[in-house]
């Protein structure tokens, strides 16, 4: 997702004058395809993610469109008041992009582990916030962000992800994808953990359980009305996540359904049970041992009362 | 100068009845950095109130947004909106918040967390090379605001990339939120610091028009630099009670003392 994310903003940047790209002295073996080509527009301003967020600010304000970069919390938690203050006061054309997302670098311990992001970036007045799935949405929301004006966040994951669509998906500016169909149980699920949805789709059509998948990159704006009429449509909701599961994409989803009137779906949240891995685990391990991985997925949909008589 | 202290005064007068109507807080350090806005607005920065988002005009920062009651005060007196709107500074529904706005016309950014203005300043400043314009962007930070990373960060940034449209003037009243400067978290020596960060760095008194004239008039101080003048000021200059007096950060004056206080600067 890095390099699909660098070579997009390098195309982009081809077109548009206004793109600028600063770093806080992260991005080596990524960014350097960015800095070769635009050095004017490009900025390493050191180890100093509140100062970024500044100068991007100012940047913004004096009529550019800014990318800031860094990795796992450093350019949301460390500098969140020059995000809420700076960027989301002023509505300002700055895009937070942070490498790491959940547990990709799970093996560096929790300081690395981004996890508490979503939760916190969401609630902040006019701040988009884009959760790519795979390279293909990577590249799809870099040139959505790229039409657009105001501040973001765009969480991806590390280098060398898989596609998991097909083929190039129909994203759409605060749009859910829907990427298998089904009928019994939805599972939404935002970032690379798609991949397990997948699997667990699978599973499940082997034990004649029908489970739609929908990746859902846009954690706001949240595609409110397509998840509203599913709401109608499916017996039980299941939401996927790498994130602390309070606050997050699943609480977001929790939200829109206690506020429906009439029949509601079971919901059942998985993200990460406010928890701190105080050891060393690979990215897949982290994920089995939180319970966010596809078997652990199909046991959860399996062992609801609907399907206990499958 | 002889209009420069009259504006000082007249920005002081309104500073005083706005806090005092709102029963608002930070007088006095709105009356510290009175002498700096009324020569900066008369005599250095360009602007033009009528158009306020004029692309070439210098941008003023007022990092320390607690004073933003003479941030206001200062943009009525040069005509940027009529006095009338300052009555409804604090008051129900009004942009005029106790902390700078953006939305009020001339308010460049809002501020009022301490630590943001100097970044800011130094995006502006990049900009400003960028698109090859000639405007400056100044900044004012308080001294307690020293102590803040973020501010470090931002004085390390700008000589490094040569930023020498960047003016950083620091209202150094010696008195913070909660005690003197030197008790809390001692700046000293503070020109030498921001030498040791490749500034140019000029020290002068901050409510002598002359100096401050001088001062902002010769920029940069050192070639190719961003420059920092420490202004030496008084916490509550001008009215005789609130001088050097850690209290007026935070009260406001009784009418007996608003109308002590308005003789004293009707006076002066």
């Amino acid at each position: 997702m890095r390099n699909t994310f660098v070579d997009q903003l390098c195309k982009e940047a081809k077109k548009n004058k206004k793109i600028w790209l600063l770093t806080a002295d992260l991005g080596f073996s990524a960014l350097e395809p960015f800095m070769r080509a635009f050095p004017g527009r490009y900025i390493n301003v050191g180890v100093a993610e509140q100062n970024m967020i500044g100068i991007a600010a100012g940047l913004s304000l004096s009529g550019y469109k800014v990318f800031v970069y860094s990795i796992a919390n450093f350019p949301t938690l460390r500098c969140l008041e020059q995000i809420r203050n700076d960027i989301c006061y002023h509505k300002l054309d700055v895009t937070v992009v942070s490498v790491g997302a959940g547990f990709s670098y799970g093996t560096q311990g929790y300081t690395h582990h981004g996890l508490e992001d979503v939760a916190v970036m969401r609630c902040l007045p006019h701040m988009n916030l884009i959760v790519p799935a795979d390279p293909l949405e990577t590249r799809a929301a870099v040139s959505l962000l790229c039409t657009h004006n105001g501040p973001a966040y765009l969480r991806l994951g590390k280098a060398g992800e898989k596609n998991l669509h097909t083929k190039k998906p129909p994203m759409k500016w605060g749009k859910a994808i829907k990427v298998t169909t089904g009928r019994d149980v939805l599972i939404l699920a935002s970032g690379s953990l798609l991949g397990e949805a997948q699997k667990a789709h699978d599973l499940a059509k082997d034990q004649g359980i029908s489970v739609a998948v929908w990746s859902l990159p846009f954690i706001k704006p949240l595609d409110k009305k397509t998840i509203t009429l599913a709401m109608k449509t499916f017996k039980l909701i299941v939401t996927l996540e790498e994130s602390q599961i309070d606050g997050a994409m699943g609480s977001a989803i929790a939200e829109l359904i206690a506020e429906q009137r009439g029949t509601k779906p079971l919901l059942r949240r998985m993200g990460v049970p406010n928890t701190i891995l105080y050891n060393a685990y690979e990215q897949n391990d982290a994920r089995k041992k939180c319970g966010l991985d596809a078997r652990s997925l199909f046991i959860k949909i399996r062992g609801h009362p609907f399907f206990s008589q499958i | 100068m002889k209009h420069t202290k009259q504006h000082a005064r007249n920005i002081r007068i309104k500073v005083l009845e706005m806090i005092h109507q709102a029963r608002a807080s930070h007088i006095g350090g709105c009356f510290s950095i009175a002498d700096i806005l009324a020569v900066l607005y008369t005599e250095i920065l360009k602007f033009n109130p009528k158009k306020p988002e004029w692309p070439d005009r210098d941008r003023l920062i007022l990092s320390k947004g607690h004073a933003a009651a003479a941030l206001y005060a200062t943009l009525s007196e040069f005509d940027f909106f009529s006095a009338k709107k300052l009555e409804t500074f604090c008051k129900k529904n009004s942009a005029l918040t106790g902390h700078c706005n953006y939305k009020v016309p001339g308010v460049e950014v809002s501020t009022g967390s301490l630590g943001h203005g100097l970044s800011l300043a130094c995006g502006m400043a990049l900009a400003a090379k960028a698109q090859r314009r000639k405007y400056r962007v100044f900044v004012i930070l308080s001294d307690g605001e020293m102590d803040e990373g973020s501010t470090m960060e931002a004085a390390l940034f700008a000589p490094h990339h040569k930023l020498d449209n960047l003016v950083t003037i620091i209202d150094y009243n010696k008195i913070q939120s909660f005690g003197l400067v030197k008790t809390v978290l001692n700046l000293e020596p503070l020109a030498d610091k921001w030498r040791a960060f490749n500034w140019g760095v000029q020290s002068i008194n901050g409510h002598n028009h002359a100096e401050i004239f001088s001062a902002l008039s010769t920029l940069p101080l050192k070639k190719d630099r961003p420059s920092v003048v420490i202004a030496n000021t008084i916490k509550g200059k001008g009215v005789s009670y609130m001088e050097n007096s850690l209290a007026w950060h935070y009260r406001s004056p009784d009418d007996p003392l608003f109308q002590q206080a308005l003789k004293e600067l009707e006076q002066s």
